[in-house]
């Protein structure tokens, strides 16, 4: 399976203006909702993992963050993103009291892991990608960032 | 001693996204150096039932508690920054 599969039109936002991270959250948790890609708990789950374990990407360009949650509250594998308007503070992975300014939400539905490695491996590589992010963060709406991705 | 199988604990707070990642370039690696590995991937809050049996444990986030084993962070090989070193530390934890 290619990563740019899980990627679709109903679940990209651009340009998200958003006070804080559970309001990203809210909106693309809609998205995946509404478009049959996880349970009502899903949300919850990604709330309270990232409480205790932060998924913010402190990078060397734009920064990232990757929420996720457990496996039981997905129906159908997918990756959500957002662009955001203007950076919204995430805690880091690496050091839960520290703040990172995100301006690009991953947030990665897997409903099994072992067969998406590749897809993780891309997905990573992606974020280490400098151009890659500032392509995405330029894209004016969801058909341009679907066809950012499907280019890399 | 010199030929055991070294047993890896990859964790990562849910024990399926950025673990499976670090697994796979920790196994890669190894394939590269023919070296032998053994690896588990577990959630962070699991650790304390799989210390026992491991002899490293590699996570991408905080662990309080490393039971008394040597615990290496790998975040570096999800953010690209400083992959190297984290890597050829964790190899060379596993060539001991």
């Amino acid at each position: 399976m290619k990563i740019s599969e899980l990627f679709h039109k109903e679940i990209i936002v651009t340009n998200l203006k958003a006070e804080n991270k559970e309001e990203v959250f809210r909106v693309l948790y809609k998205k995946l909702f509404d478009n049959g890609y996880v349970k009502q708990s899903f949300l919850e789950g990604i709330i309270n993992r990232e409480k205790t374990f932060p998924t913010g990407l402190l990078l060397n360009s734009n920064n990232v963050a990757i929420p996720h949650t457990d496996a039981e509250h997905v129906l159908k594998s997918a990756i959500a993103v957002a662009t955001l308007s203007k950076p919204v503070i995430f805690k880091n992975m690496a050091n839960p009291q520290e703040d990172v300014n995100v301006n690009i939400v991953f947030m990665i539905a897997l409903n099994e892991s072992h067969s998406q490695v590749e897809i993780l491996q891309k997905l990573v590589e992606l974020i280490q990608n400098k151009k890659f992010l500032f392509d995405i963060l330029k894209a004016g709406g969801e058909d341009e960032l679907l066809r950012v991705i499907k280019n890399y | 001693m010199l030929n055991k199988k070294k047993k890896v604990l990859v964790a990562c707070g849910t024990g399926i996204a950025t673990s499976t990642v670090v697994a796979e370039k920790i196994l890669e690696e190894c394939k590269k150096e023919n070296l032998e590995v053994d690896i588990t991937q577990c959630k962070v809050t699991e650790v304390k039932s799989y210390a026992d049996n491991v002899d490293l444990i590699v996570t991408t986030t905080i662990l309080k508690d490393g039971f008394g084993k040597k615990v290496i962070n790998a975040l570096p090989l999800i953010t690209g920054i400083g992959e190297d070193d984290v890597l050829k530390e964790i190899i060379d934890e596993i060539k001991k």
